[in-house]
This record gives structure tokens, sequence and C-alpha cells, in this order.
């Protein structure tokens, strides 16, 4: 059996930055996570050490908007190790103005459940 | 685009706003919500918001809306409630000039030259990047050659890249922001180098920015030499001393075609200047009182224009009030004189508002001059609180209640952050 470590993140949940602490057990699960101001700073501490995730934001090319791109996001987090190959899928899309924020741009991208969505409207130029 | 078309310029308004990034919308629905009815938000852009539509990650809206936005859905939600409190927007429009008598010139697109007078104005011009020749950075003149704030437009609303092997001067967070970016569009990304021994940027920035990435952050280090000739081939750093004195015979040559500047905001204060309004020499900024009144009667001022902001969210609430008392004035409702000048002292750089009263709550911004662990922040003899580390990078904000003033009869109280 492994022994227990600790192990230093900085929580990146709100700039605040707080510096946590998370115990494990030597075998992967967590004993407990110091260090945060609120419940999500906890989560964070244990995600972070089990199954880091990361919330994805970039721009699409769009046709006949006021600008040449708009922006989009990932509408939930997705696995940290996946951050540039959804990166790379999200390139190649193209929409087409007027567009609404939220508007689904790709759903389920790369199986991960997660949809691409605008963050702004945008006109027609 | 986001936009209500002004038809009709008014010769009076009740509260103008230079302006319309998140502080002049913030101060807008503040002078509404104290009363004042014809509102110009005049922005110089082709639409109001500033430069949250460029800003597409994440980190916004916590605080004020308690939830995770990225710039482009903060700005969009302040403006549609801007748009829908039936305040006026004036875009692709340059206020020029500012009288003592508040008396505005506005050079527009739609509109031509006109003046127009206002009950009470509200300064919210926010703040321009530090170029090259702010920090002197020897070498040739090749092209490739931005701040981290231009890239960023670049890539994310017209889909221009800037280069494909970028070095970073500077750890401000557009800079941090933008090797996250560029990394994310294939592009190579070398390192940022930043010349203080500690970084200028959010600690989660560094996190998910530069960590992430695997992308070295080197502290204590600056770009001595740029080469090319037409555009960049390559850059020369080195690390630097105490006295920031480059250390040449430690120095290496990076091959790259793009250098990105983040090392700072400068206030953009030339209408201030137009009415000779006191600045504080280390913001840059007018000075203000407890309701963001600068040293002009009437005249209001609010968001990075005053002090550089880290956090939108605090520009939202600093400017809600600015707004609010700028609504207040026009509606002839004055608040108590301002009774206590607030001085820095030990490692504080500056505070902002510089002056508060003891009638009433007052959130004290500051910040601080070096990076301190398990420190107590006092407020004369008046308040102590104590906090876990405070950095440069992050402002540091105090609510000051007024029972804690009440046996205080002094004028003036010094701000020290010391080490417990």
């Amino acid at each position: 059996m492994s022994e227990a470590h600790i192990t230093h993140y900085l929580c990146i949940g709100c700039p605040l930055g707080c510096r946590l602490e998370v115990e494990d057990n030597g075998a992967g699960g967590v004993v407990e996570v110091r260090g945060w101001d609120c419940k999500r700073g906890r989560a964070y501490g244990e995600e972070e050490h089990t199954d880091p995730r990361r919330m994805v934001a970039t721009s699409v090319r769009i046709k006949g908007g006021a600008w040449g791109r708009v922006p989009v996001k990932t509408s939930g987090s997705i696995p940290k190790t996946m951050v540039r190959e959804v990166s790379r899928a999200v390139r190649g899309i193209e929409v087409e103005a007027p567009i609404k924020m939220g508007t689904v741009v790709l759903a389920n991208v790369l199986g991960t459940g997660v949809d691409i969505v605008t963050t702004r409207d945008m006109e027609r130029a | 685009m986001i936009t209500a078309e002004l038809r009709h310029l008014e010769p009076h308004y009740d509260v103008v706003i230079s302006g319309g990034g998140p502080a002049g919308m913030a101060a807008a629905l503040g002078a509404r919500e104290r009363g004042a009815e014809k509102i110009l938000l005049v922005d110089r852009e082709r639409e109001a918001g500033g430069i949250l539509w460029q800003c597409i990650h994440h980190g916004f809206g916590l605080h004020h809306f308690g939830e995770e936005l990225t710039g482009p859905e903060y700005a969009q939600r302040y403006l549609k409630q801007v748009i829908d409190n039936g305040i006026d927007v004036l875009t692709d429009t340059y206020v020029y000039d500012i009288s003592p008598v508040r008396q505005l010139k506005l050079m527009s697109g739609s509109q031509g030259i006109r003046t127009i007078e206002a009950g009470a104005v509200v300064l919210a011009m926010g703040a321009r990047e530090r170029t090259r020749g702010a920090v002197r950075i020897p070498g040739e003149r090749p092209s490739g050659v931005l701040t981290a704030g231009l890239a960023q437009k670049f890539v994310n609303m017209m889909g221009l890249l800037p280069g494909r092997r970028v070095v970073i001067l500077g750890s401000g967070d557009i800079g941090l922001i933008m090797a996250r970016r560029l990394t994310l569009e294939g592009v190579e990304v070398l390192g940022v180098f930043e010349i203080m021994p500690y970084a200028n940027g959010l600690n989660r920035n560094i996190v998910q920015c530069l960590h992430d990435f695997d992308i070295p952050l080197h502290l204590s280090h600056t770009i001595v030499d740029i080469r090319g000739r037409e555009r960049v081939t390559g850059v020369t750093v080195a690390p630097v001393s105490d006295t920031f004195k480059p250390d040449m015979s430690r120095a290496w040559d990076i091959a790259c075609d793009t250098v990105l500047l983040s090392i700072g905001l400068i206030p953009e204060n030339e209408l201030s200047r137009r009415i000779d309004l006191r600045l504080d020499p280390v913001t840059s900024g007018p000075v203000v009182n407890s309701t963001m009144e600068t040293s002009a009667n009437g005249v209001f001022a609010c968001g990075n224009v005053v002090h550089i902001h880290d956090l939108v969210d605090f520009v939202s609430q600093e400017s809600m009030l600015a707004g609010k008392a700028a609504g207040d004035y026009f509606m002839w409702r004055r608040q108590p004189a301002d009774n206590i000048r607030l001085i820095p002292g030990d490692n504080v750089a500056y505070c902002v508002p510089h002056t508060i009263s003891t009638d009433r709550e007052h959130i004290i911004y500051m910040r601080v001059r070096k990076p301190m662990e398990e420190c107590t922040i006092r407020l004369g003899s008046a308040f102590r609180t104590e906090v876990k580390y405070v950095f440069p990078a992050e402002m540091v904000n105090i609510t000051v209640m007024p029972e804690l003033l009440e046996k205080f009869h002094g004028d003036t109280l010094r701000i020290d952050v010391i080490q417990r």
C-alpha cells in the first residue's frame, strides 16, 4: 500500500485563487481538501486531483457578420486532456449571421456530452 | 451587434457618460436608478460594451451575476439592460472636449460635430495598453511587435493570427490569456518574460493559461534586443538583477516572428486634463471622493480611467456607485461631504476613493506594492482585518462600516498592510 501524500493546487474557480492542499490516501482517493474559501473551491480541489476538467472558449468563422468571428464556449467543462483536441474540432466550424447568444454550433463535441455554443448575438453587417 | 439606433441627439441631457464599456454601462444604470431621465452613453466604437467583446474567455461575473460568464456574455447582459432602460446609446462618437460647466463637444459619425450640455458627467474612458515606447526596448523596428490586447482583437474578433512563433513580454493578464489562446490556435508560444520577481497577472491565469500548456514563465527576465528588418526574426532575453540591470553574460537568443507586449495599462485621461482635474500621480487617474466625484463639481469618474482593475465585477460595482452619485447630483440630492482623507502607508501603492465620510458604509480599493503573506490591513486605529496573502497583481478591497468610525475624530486615516 502506497503512502498518503499532499498535493498543492491553486483554485481557478474564481479570481481569488485560493491555495488548496489535497490529501491523498495513496490510492488516488481524496481524504481531505484544505485551504478553500467556498464550496466551489473544495469541489475544484477534489476534481483537479482525480479528474481535472476545463472550460474552453474560442471563436468561429461567421459569414456576413459585423465581425469575422463570433465567440463560442463549451456549455460545460471537458476533461483537461481534451482541451487541444476540442479546440481543433471547433476550428473548422462556420456559421451565418445573424445569430443569437446561446446557439448550439456543434452538439456533443467529440462525444464529451458538451455542446459548443455562441456567447453573443451578432447581426448581419 | 446590439444597438438601439439613436435618431435624435438632444441639446441637453441629465447625465452624459463618456465611454460605453463596463464602467459606462454600469454608471448609466446607476444614474437611471436614481431618477435621471435623459441619459446619454457615448462610445467611440461601433458598438458599446468595450473591451469585453474581445475577452471571450471565462472568469467574468462571479461576483456581480453569481455565475461565471465569458466577456461577451457579460457585455451583452449589461448592454441589454442599458437599452431596456431607455438609455440613449450613441456609438461611433468621440467626446473630444469638456468644459467646467459640463458642456461636451462630440465628434460623431452619424451626428457630425455637436455640443451638448450635461447636468452631470461620468468619465468612463477606460485605459489603453502600454506600448514598446513606454518601456524602451532596444533593437530594430520590424513589424510583428504588438500589444497583447490588439492581438486578442485580431484573433478573437477578426480571425487573424499575429504570427506563428511568439514571445510574450510581461505577465499581465491579457498576455497570459493570449498565451493560451494562441496555443489553442496552433501558434507556438515560446515563453513569457517578466522583469519583476513575481507575476503581474492573476495566479489562476498562471495556472490555467501557462501551466496547463507547459508554457515557461521566466521571472526577473526581460527582452534586451529585438531583431529583424521587415519582420521580427528573433529576440535576445536576459535575466535581470535586483535593480533590473540585465546580465548580458547569461543572455540567450530566441528565434520568433512575433513579440506580444503585456506590460500594463494607462488610464485614458485626455478629457480629464481638458478641465484640469486633479490627478493621482500613482494611478494617473482622477482623485475622487467617496461618491466618485472628481475635483470638478458634477464630474464623476469610474472604472479603469480612475485606476486599473483586474476584475470587471469591481468595475461594475464602483461605476454603479458613480452613476448613482451622478444621478443624485442632477436631482440636487447631496451626500454629506467627506471628512476623512485616506493616506496610503506601508506597502500600499494607492487607494480609491481618496476620501471617505463617517456617515455611511464605504468600499476602499487598494493595491499593494509588494507581495506579502499572513498580513494585516490596518486603517488607522479604527479598523483592522487579517488576510492570508496580498499581491500587487490583485486589487485588495475592504468594506468600512460607519460604526467603526463613530469614535474617530481625526481628519486623516493611514492605510497600512503589515506583516503579522
